[in-house]
């Protein structure tokens, strides 16, 4: 927040901080200084912009201008232009996908334009490591007005109208959860946050811990004040060392104010928050095993009922929700619950956060009303496949989500909806695949990923997803009968339902839900022995189609194997012995002229 | 008391009662593996699994960890948990197919094909020898290690362990092998007791004070000219 006639924030964020935009930040202030502009231009760190694909980012307020990949060298000459000059540097200026703006305000690229921001509204506008920035954004307005005008159930019956469900993937109603934990037998009671975030491609809860920890805290003195707990945990992963340096470092900062800790803001109320670091593994994202491991015990998962808030951590009631849920709070106490229940659909309420990966044009952190649908997500926001590639498939909810194809684009984002379509609203990760991801390899890679993070004590889960995986390998070498498929479905009922906890009992949709709309193409490696998307090694040829090919040596230049021969401007030739399918001369191909078996001539009753 | 329904038959128990106490109680017959009374529930062959019935919703649970609630509409047999059970089944048989427990199993509830890989494991990693060193002979010696693909039961470190006093307790409540007393590094540290996997039984020739609890014992039998009798 600056205090300047302008100001330019540089983004922090653990993607643009990896293109050194800590090195940018401290040329721009030495290049003010040069040019004697630095008591009128302010340079500040923010948090994640969320547009990670073209950092390092930067936004110069009140303008709202974003500029992007800018360099170190670059900086006096791009003050000497913009601020001086007053130039708009159009090649710096980010303007994703059609370039039709010549300058463009934040608000209408794309990108941002679609996205709702309630959680992630201070992003790109405050320093995440300043608590001072953050009471000025009206931090910590709605932990005063919970003290003094809120009884403990009327925060609750405030949450219970909002309609929050639980961020972290089951939907589970936020306000009747406290009210649970609230009415459980116990005098003392705790609140844990969860930010072990372990899903591949996943950044939501990293990124909101590491843009506004103090919204995360604030929801969690909040929760603590309606459930009656005094002391709340925060189980983040080690992995982030980002988040939990900024995490740290905002609960030392509530401590000085008087906002965690004793009688916070003079009042009966006491709270403290602790900070707990996962060793990384999956399961302990398993409320749980969360608590087992929080406990200093093995992170394995035991049976539910009782549920954590009847007999949690330590055997007392405890609370245990999603960062950000937590972060959601905040807000919801501030503009009320009426606000908030108006976004999104009837039975999801508020905005949720995706992070928007894969085979994407503009990949990064989005933040979208519940109810938009997915194809909006991908086609407006994330501008489509990059490419002339068709989308293929969009993998939702994590590992253990589902991956719905083209057709089922069209429904809206919202709890209830995407289980009906085999998918989960999991913590919130997107990825998107093109026509060149196999779907079975897919399935392969994700169920190799859960079993490596199963903890391995149900037999259904464990050796369900090892069965499976071994199944899955034998599709993927063209050595599986179509009897392995029905064995693959015996297998995915089986971890499905026999497995204790909610790893085991969702990590067979990668299988099932590819099955589901995919099962041609599981078909095609099964009996023809094909793989349509060019990527299971064992089932392709590549082949020299000799009418398309002019003879430009491109591809003779790409093969590391030295297999591909032919004068220049014949149609070249394939030694098979040679070729390791490394798919490099298929890619390189302007002309579509390296291609397998084609497999569209198959047809699959 | 307790009180829901059983398989159709309105039943009560007493709090605290879980599920398969509560079905075999009655007589209904749970299959089970990984259970053992005089063990802690460890929910982790599902082989006990019931369905519960709420209105149109279903969910399968394992009836040695769950505790008996109020108004429960409990299946012990349903079409569901036959048909997965005979998965778990068979799986376990492809798995460990020389294991005489699971053998009977299979044999019990009608398995009679494997379609995944034959393996030949001589562990299901039920945990029970864990739970009985732990829980019964206050050995600590061995535990579940690591997770996922690299889960095994060992010694702290893989070393020999000074808290096994070598009773023998873990052999005796293995379903699957009995061979587990061979030790993580038998090389280094001679064998724990070794017996099945170089048929050399371990009896009171070498040890003194040695307690066998198989019976017959295979290696006994095969392994010298003169069958040692290895039971105290």
């Amino acid at each position: 927040m600056g205090s300047k006639r302008t100001t330019i924030y540089v983004c922090m964020g653990t993607s643009c901080d990896a293109r050194k935009s800590r090195r940018l930040q401290e040329a721009f202030s030495r290049a003010l200084k040069d040019k004697g502009l630095h008591d009128e231009i302010d340079v500040s760190a923010t948090s994640c912009l969320g547009y990670c694909d073209e950092g390092p980012n930067i936004l110069i307020e009140p303008e709202n201008l974003m500029y992007h990949n800018l360099n170190e060298e670059d900086v006096p000459f791009f003050i000497e232009e913009h601020f001086i000059k007053g130039n708009r540097l159009e090649n710096y200026i980010l303007a994703p996908g059609n370039g039709e703006l010549k300058i463009p305000d934040m608000t209408d690229i794309n990108f941002f334009k679609h996205q709702r921001l309630v959680v992630l509204r201070n992003r790109g506008r405050l320093e995440p490591d300043s608590i001072d920035e953050y009471i000025a954004m009206d931090g910590y307005a709605a932990l005063s007005k919970v003290l003094e005008e809120y009884t403990p159930e009327s925060i609750i019956v405030e949450i219970i109208d909002s309609g929050l469900r639980g961020r972290g993937g089951a939907g589970f109603p936020t306000g009747r959860k406290w009210q649970i934990c609230r009415n459980a037998p116990g005098n003392e009671k705790y609140i844990v946050c969860n930010a072990d975030e372990g899903d591949p491609g996943a950044f939501m809860d990293r990124s909101i811990l590491e843009s506004d920890p103090h919204a995360v805290i604030e929801g969690m003195i909040i929760g603590a004040r309606a459930i009656g707990a005094n002391q709340g945990f925060v189980y983040i992963r080690d992995e982030y060392p980002l988040a939990v340096q900024r995490i740290k470092k905002a609960i030392q900062q509530a401590e000085d104010y008087g906002l965690l800790g004793d009688h916070i803001l003079g009042s009966d109320f006491s709270f403290t928050l602790k900070i707990v670091r996962g060793a990384g593994a999956f399961v302990c994202g398993e409320e749980t095993a969360l608590l087992a491991s929080i406990e200093g015990k093995v992170g394995r998962p035991r049976q539910r009922p009782p549920f954590p808030v009847i007999k949690g951590l330590w055997r007392k009631p405890t609370n245990i929700n999603n960062v950000e849920t937590w972060a959601n709070v905040p807000h919801i106490i501030r503009n009320g619950a009426k606000w908030f229940s108006n976004i999104g659909t009837a039975k999801s309420k508020g905005t949720k956060i995706f992070s928007l990966v894969g085979k994407v044009t503009n990949t990064g952190l989005v933040e979208v009303p519940m109810g938009i649908t997915l194809r909006e997500v991908i086609f407006d926001i994330g501008a489509g496949i990059p490419g002339d590639k068709k989308f293929k498939a969009v993998q939702i909810g994590g590992p253990s989500g589902g991956c719905l194809p083209d057709k089922m684009l069209d429904i809206p984002i919202d709890y209830d909806q995407l289980v009906q379509a085999g998918a989960m609203m999991g913590s919130g990760g997107l990825i998107v695949m093109d026509e060149t991801t196999c779907m079975v390899d897919l399935a392969k890679y994700f169920t190799k990923f859960l079993y490596e993070e199963s903890c391995g004590k149900c037999w259904s889960c464990r050796e369900g997803l090892r069965r499976m995986l071994e199944i899955l390998t034998k599709i993927t070498e063209g050595k599986a009968k179509e009897e392995d498929l029905d064995t693959l479905r015996d297998l995915a009922e089986m971890t499905k339902y026999a497995s204790m906890c909610g790893l085991g009992q969702t990590a067979a949709n990668p299988v099932l839900s590819t099955l589901k709309y995919f099962e041609k193409e599981y078909i095609l490696h099964v009996r023809y022995k094909r793989c349509p998307a060019k990527v299971c090694k064992a089932l392709i040829n590549f082949y020299v189609i000799p009418e398309r090919c002019t003879g430009c040596m491109r591809c003779v230049a790409a093969c590391p194997t030295g297999a591909i021969t032919g004068p220049r401007s014949e149609p070249h030739n394939i030694d098979q012995s040679k070729c390791i399918k490394c798919r490099a001369c298929y890619e390189i191909c302007k002309f579509n002229a390296i291609e397998d078996v084609i497999v569209d001539a198959i047809v699959i009753k | 008391m307790i009180k829901f329904k059983l398989n159709g038959l309105e039943v009560q128990v007493e709090e605290g009662t879980t599920l398969l106490e509560a079905a075999h109680f009655y007589g209904f017959p749970v299959p089970t593996l990984c259970y053992h009374e005089g063990l802690s529930n460890w929910g982790g062959c599902r082989l006990c699994i019931v369905e519960l019935k709420q209105g149109n919703q279903s969910r399968i649970v394992s009836s040695c960890t769950y505790l008996a609630q109020n108004d429960l509409n409990v299946f012990t047999n349903s079409e569901k948990v036959v048909k997965i059970r005979k998965t778990i089944i068979e799986t376990m048989l492809a798995t460990v197919p020389t294991s005489k427990i699971v053998q009977d199993l299979a044999s019990k509830y009608g398995v009679h094909r494997v379609r995944v890989a034959v393996e030949n494991k001589d562990c299901l990693l039920c945990g029970l020898c864990t739970r009985m060193c732990i829980e019964q002979m206050d050995g600590k010696a061995i535990g579940l290690v690591g997770r996922g693909d690299s889960l095994k039961i060992t010694t702290a470190f893989d070393k020999r362990s000074d808290t096994c006093r070598l009773c023998g307790g873990c052999i005796y409540i293995c379903p699957a092998c009995q061979i587990r007393c061979i030790g993580p590094n038998i090389e280094k540290d001679g064998p724990i007791c070794n017996a099945c996997a170089n048929l050399e039984p371990p009896c009171l020739d070498q040890f003194e004070n040695m307690m066998c609890y198989m019976d017959p014992c295979v290696a006994c039998e095969i392994g010298t000219e003169k069958p040692v009798k290895s039971k105290l």
